[in-house]
């Protein structure tokens, strides 16, 4: 079993944080980042080439990460894979001891950098759950059939509440959990009222009982990284109480920790919130203090009960 | 219908750089419709390679993607160096088969399988991937209108409405959610779809059809 999945079994409040992998073959830079969070956090989630970015692989940064001593979450979209190479990265992580794999649909390919390129999409993140979780539960691969050796992974989705239509959101979720997923990391979490409503909303389904959902937050360095979030990244929500804290700030990165503990403890009095995971892009320094302020800090390790 | 675009003309005129006569050849059904390769296309097309210094001249045939029509232009076909097909991608090909001794260019860029939806606007509908599903999704394909063909719901990126790849394009699942909703459908889309089998559509190659019912 994943220290990861340990930790949330045990009732722990669970902290994940985000890695991307560079533009290039430097190991150390992962290395670099992981030492940073080593101890703070629980996970740290390997992008797969995020925002259809080419980079070092997430299968391959995983590995360095678990070297660095932290345990990874292997990111896995489904724009550049089909079914089959899918199924084969899945196999060679449980052969390589990698066990919180995160399925995601992935960003489109005219965002990044090679906007020419064909995408795949040859299965959409349900179904790459649902063939992942056939895979451990029931033996067989998407075809039907069987595969041999032990399959075990924890299998994690990714929702954002913040999305279009809005009031789909929470039964998208519902099908992710039906499909096999048996973690949540959540779009960043800004607006806590519009977030604790989509709970609300999970909490009537019950659904909060059958997955453990981790809030996604963002420390935000500035007020043009947040108005670049709020008018760039779709899906954010940015509160304008948000914006004008951060413009009045003579300290806006000290004002964007703060936003961001703040944020970190409304989110754990939410019913059925059961971690958070911190993308602290290209700021991952940042993330031991959040952590500590949050009183998030010692992480309990596999011999504390 | 086949929705087409007239290539621009620096890359026709750049095509016909070896040739001096051209019979331009227009189609008169789908390409027709969408005002990209009829008649009125051709011919305006002639006068300007006509402006440009080539002996160019406009014919329609009725419909290039079968092979009869274009016999019927045999004669005249045959004094011209070069054809330039204002059809479709399957009337130059159909064309090209009926004169496999004969120089042809493609005039147009064959876009999608779509509908106008306003005047001078048109719109993909179907990518024929051979097995259609449309019904489960209140009749709106998201194969070929979500920019990643999702079956199970909606990305992280609809807002307003739209879609975050192209902001003037309307989110599929949106489209979707607003059709079931209004026809107490939504029940329908907890069910979860599995992955498709893709082997009907391009992906399994070049696809053929037999009927023994209507052959001769």
């Amino acid at each position: 079993m994943s220290l990861l999945e340990e930790i949330l079994r045990k009732g722990f409040f669970a902290v994940t944080a985000e890695v991307g992998p560079p533009k290039g073959t430097e190991r150390s830079v992962i290395e670099k980042k992981c030492l940073q969070l080593r101890g703070y956090v629980d996970a740290v989630n390997i992008t797969d080439n995020q925002t259809a970015i080419v980079r070092l692989s997430s299968f391959a940064s995983c590995l360095i990460a678990r070297e660095c001593g932290i345990e990874p979450v292997m990111q896995m979209v489904c724009r550049d894979r089909n079914r089959i190479a899918l199924q084969s990265d899945f196999l060679g992580a449980c052969a390589l001891g990698i066990e919180n794999i995160l399925c995601l649909t992935g960003d489109h390919q005219s965002m990044g950098n090679h906007p020419q390129a064909k995408n795949v999409f040859d299965v959409d993140s349900v179904q790459l759950l649902s063939i992942f979780h056939n895979m451990c539960e029931k033996k067989v691969f998407e075809n039907g059939e069987n595969v041999k050796g032990e399959v075990r992974a924890f299998l994690g989705a990714g929702e954002n509440p913040f999305a279009d239509p809005m009031e789909f959101r929470v039964y998208r979720l519902a099908k992710k959990i039906k499909a096999g997923a048996q973690f949540i990391q959540t779009q960043a979490v800004f607006d806590v009222e519009i977030f604790a409503r989509f709970m609300e909303e999970v909490r009537k389904m019950g659904l909060h009982e059958q997955a453990y959902i981790l809030a996604g937050v963002i420390p935000v360095k500035s007020l043009q990284a947040m108005r670049y979030m709020e008018n760039e990244v779709p899906g954010l929500v940015i509160p304008t109480h948000l914006l004008r804290r951060m413009e009045k700030s003579k300290d806006p990165k000290e004002e964007g920790v703060k936003i961001c503990v703040e944020i970190i403890g409304e989110l754990k009095k939410i019913e059925g919130v059961r971690g958070v995971h911190i993308m602290a892009i290209a700021w991952e320094s940042i993330v031991p203090e959040i952590v500590t302020r949050s009183n998030l800090y010692p992480r309990p390790s596999r011999e504390v009960e | 219908m086949i929705v087409g675009e007239r290539k621009p003309i620096g890359e026709i005129i750049g095509n016909l750089k070896a040739f001096q006569s051209v019979l331009i050849l227009a189609c008169g059904t789908c390409v027709t419709v969408c005002m990209s390769g009829g008649e009125k296309e051709a011919r305006e097309l002639a006068a300007l390679l006509c402006l440009k210094g080539f002996t160019a001249q406009a014919r329609v045939i009725e419909r290039q993607c079968e092979p009869e029509f274009n016999l019927l232009l045999q004669e005249e076909i045959a004094s011209y160096e070069v054809l330039l097909s204002l059809a479709c991608g399957i009337g130059v090909q159909v064309l090209a088969d009926g004169f496999p001794g004969k120089s042809v260019l493609p005039g147009l860029n064959t876009t999608f399988m779509g509908a106008p939806i306003r005047q001078g606007v048109w719109e993909e509908r179907c990518s024929g991937c051979g097995d259609c599903t449309v019904h489960h999704f209140g009749n709106v394909c998201p194969i070929t209108r979500c920019a990643k063909s999702l079956l199970n719901g909606p990305c992280g990126g609809s807002k307003g409405g739209k879609c975050e790849v192209k902001p003037e394009r309307d989110c599929a699942w949106q489209l979707i959610y607003d059709r079931m909703n209004a026809q107490g459908r939504l029940e329908e889309l907890l069910s979860i779809q599995p992955p498709k089998n893709w082997s009907s559509s391009r992906y399994g190659g070049q696809r053929k059809m037999f009927r023994e019912d209507v052959t001769l």
